[in-house]
């Protein structure tokens, strides 16, 4: 069983902080299958679409038939630990500063599809200290490891105490737990809940960002007071502030959430003039440049630094990031424009192993979206699905119902859903 | 001092043998400096914000300057009478019409501090003005009026708004104050050392904001955001204010100096 993660000593100043190295990171096109069902969480294997087999790794041609009618389905995981290995010396050496490393051979469990003759994969697993010696069922799934590529992780049956807590597992996950994170403004509803919910996950210290100090906001008083909360000014708007605060903390910031954010719902001909959008690209887009340049650095120079390393960047987007909601259109394209350059983040960060997980909420229940009705995300649960996000191995969110719903019609047809934006009140 | 034919070098010579003191009644253009701050549904007076264009680097390796941006209500600022739906339609009434000769004028500085030490929602009234004036003598036409609390000793931002859940507590003058001001003494202009010329609370005055609403519609203008009043004597001192020659402009950030006479 996983022992508890046990709070690590204080960093020794005179030894040298570790430059971050990746584990292999080349794969064939086609293997890309794999890892964009693994950025959105899902496992998914090809399955073939003459013979109904079943393959891994993934391939060209059906590795049964020779057809190239491949499709990817998602897979339930559920399979026997057939071989197990402690893996102790590694070339690579991503693995080398991390050994041991405990390795697996999963055959998945398909006998219940009648259609499919032919013998079930096997798949080669990173696996869970927890899982027990062969043979055994186990759970796989798809996550994204340091180098942002998908690899497979068995997991024991059920869950077992301390089971985040493993060695292994906190390589693929970006847990809060003794981590230190920054909210970047803790006074809006979501960035409050945001606050709360990483001290609740056992996050070390929370810096909060501050800006317009002398608003008083519903809830903030109770958000200062809390003993894990420091609070920073920044306000992203201000390069200077932005440069003062990461040139303060940035050496300690292992998660940063950017929950700044401009949200008003306006049409384009219901707002006269730019000076709204304007606000809203300089806090959604601007402000995440700003604060790409002064804290991207910082972080990737510490995504070595000890157990407790820098390991995440968590944008808040938005569904109106894929498709343009025209009830809320400079919002929208705000958040497209914040999209785009997320990925730009993402590319970079990844040089390090740090993870930039997007989060696509659909409409929240915060004030701006007063005049909508349910279903809504509230900023509770949407915190939720943040620190699920950094617990887990994927890196696109898309938390709620409407949000999975467009997520889903927009990745058929992106036409469809443009169209039927056009014509929802 | 000693005269010469040319008045003008009379005051250089002054200033030169430190008879005439020049007080900058300005506050520095500061990114943490607040801006006025309305309800989320109205359209917003930009803060000021300082971008780099070059400082000796690869964007150029000579020159350090700065692209800076801001509303025209932002920092130490001039209110022009066009600011308010008051003033709309006078004469003169916009930062580039305003005659020149408007923007070198004297002053008279009131003394609150006591009373907005006390009550930060102090409104000077009409008897306060004419119990100042028993002391220091009649209000000149065509001067400033400028209210001096030291709220600009607040270098704590939020101790500077002063905001509470039922909004903003500032002091600022009184219905009658701004109606007597500018019907009987026919001033020039009123300044504060607040983020407004109007109270914090002078929404909820009749009518709402009414330094706004008198001044501006008599034609009369507005400084807000001044600092350094503490060091202007109750009258003899001179104002230079010129806003920035902005088209149609509402008010702009200005570098607000006072001349005072030592000698």
């Amino acid at each position: 069983m996983a022992s508890p993660l046990r709070r690590s000593k204080r960093k020794n100043p005179v030894i040298r902080t570790r430059v971050p190295q990746l584990p292999p990171m080349a794969r064939s096109r086609i293997f890309l299958g794999l890892t964009s069902a693994a950025a959105r969480g899902v496992f998914e294997l090809q399955v073939c679409r003459e013979c109904g087999a079943i393959q891994y790794p993934p391939r060209e041609a059906c590795h049964v038939c020779l057809s190239d009618g491949l499709d990817w389905k998602e897979q339930s995981g559920a399979g026997q630990l057939v071989a197990h290995t402690m893996l102790r010396h590694a070339m690579e050496n991503y693995f080398r500063e991390r050994l041991p490393w405990r390795l697996g051979i999963v055959k998945l469990d398909v006998s219940d599809d009648l259609r499919n003759p032919h013998p079930a994969p096997s798949l080669i697993v990173h696996l869970h200290g927890d899982c027990p010696e062969p043979p055994a069922p186990v759970r796989v799934f798809a996550m994204l490891d340091r180098s942002g590529q998908a690899i497979l992780v068995a997991l024991p049956e059920k869950d077992t105490p301390h089971m985040t807590d493993d060695l292994q597992m906190r390589e693929m996950t970006c847990d809060p737990k003794f981590r230190k994170s920054l909210v970047t403004d803790g006074k809006s509803p979501v960035g409050q809940a945001v606050v709360k919910e990483l001290i609740k996950a056992g996050s070390d210290l929370v810096w909060v960002g501050e800006a317009a100090p002398w608003k008083k906001i519903p809830g903030w008083d109770e958000i200062k007071a809390l003993q894990d909360v420091t609070v920073v000014d920044l306000d992203v708007t201000n390069p200077d502030s932005v440069r003062r605060c990461a040139a303060q903390i940035g050496q300690k910031v292992d998660i940063l959430i950017n929950t700044a954010e401009q949200h008003r719902a306006y049409r384009i001909d219901g707002r006269h003039g730019t000076e709204n959008a304007r606000a809203e690209m300089e806090i959604n887009y601007l402000g995440l440049l700003r604060l790409a340049q002064e804290f991207g650095p910082v972080m990737r120079s510490r995504a070595a630094d000890t157990e407790i390393n820098a390991v995440a960047w968590v944008n808040i987007l938005s569904i109106y990031a894929l498709s343009n909601n025209p009830n809320q259109s400079t919002f929208s394209a705000s958040k497209a424009a914040a999209h785009s350059l997320a990925q730009g983040i993402r590319a970079s960060m990844q040089q390090a192993g740090v993870r930039v997980i997007n989060i696509f909420p659909g409409p929240l229940d915060v004030e701006w979206n007063q005049e909508l009705r349910p279903p809504k995300v509230s900023p509770n649960a949407l915190a939720r699905e943040i620190v699920k996000a950094l617990r887990g191995g994927a890196e696109d969110v898309y938390p709620g119902d409407i949000a999975k719903d467009w997520y889903k019609r927009w990745r058929e047809d992106p036409k469809v859903l443009e169209r039927e934006l056009a014509f929802a009140d | 001092m000693q005269s010469t034919t040319n008045p003008l070098l009379d005051i250089l010579s002054g200033i030169a043998q430190r008879q005439i003191r020049v007080v900058d009644l300005t506050q520095t253009l500061d990114p943490d400096f607040p801006q006025i701050e309305l309800p989320p549904e109205m359209g917003r007076c930009w803060p000021f914000r300082l971008e780099e264009i070059s400082r000796y680097d690869d964007r150029g390796s000579a020159p350090y300057w700065n692209n800076f941006s801001c509303g025209e209500h932002t920092g130490t600022h001039f209110d022009a009478p066009i600011h308010w739906i008051s003033g709309r339609n006078l004469p003169d009434n916009s930062t580039d019409t305003i005659p020149v000769e408007k923007m070198v004028a004297p002053a008279c500085v009131i003394d609150c501090v006591k009373h907005a030490r006390q009550n930060p929602d102090f409104l000077l009234t009409a008897e306060f003005l004419k119990n100042w004036e028993e002391e220091n003598g009649r209000i000149p036409q065509d001067s400033w009026v400028l209210m001096r609390t030291d709220w600009s000793k607040r270098n704590d931002p939020a101790a500077y708004q002063n905001f509470d859940e039922e909004g903003q507590h500032t002091p600022g003058p009184a219905t009658d104050a701004v109606r007597f001001m500018v019907q009987e003494r026919n001033i020039l202009g009123f300044g504060s050392e607040c983020i407004g010329t109007d109270a914090g609370q002078a929404m909820h005055l009749r009518p709402p904001y009414p330094c706004h609403y008198y001044v501006h519609g008599a034609g009369k203008y507005g400084l807000q955001c001044l600092t350094n009043l503490d060091q202007l004597p109750s009258t003899g001192s001179v104002i230079f204010s010129a806003p920035l020659k902005i088209k149609q402009g509402s008010g702009s950030p200005l570098r607000v100096l006072a001349f005072v006479c030592d000698g």
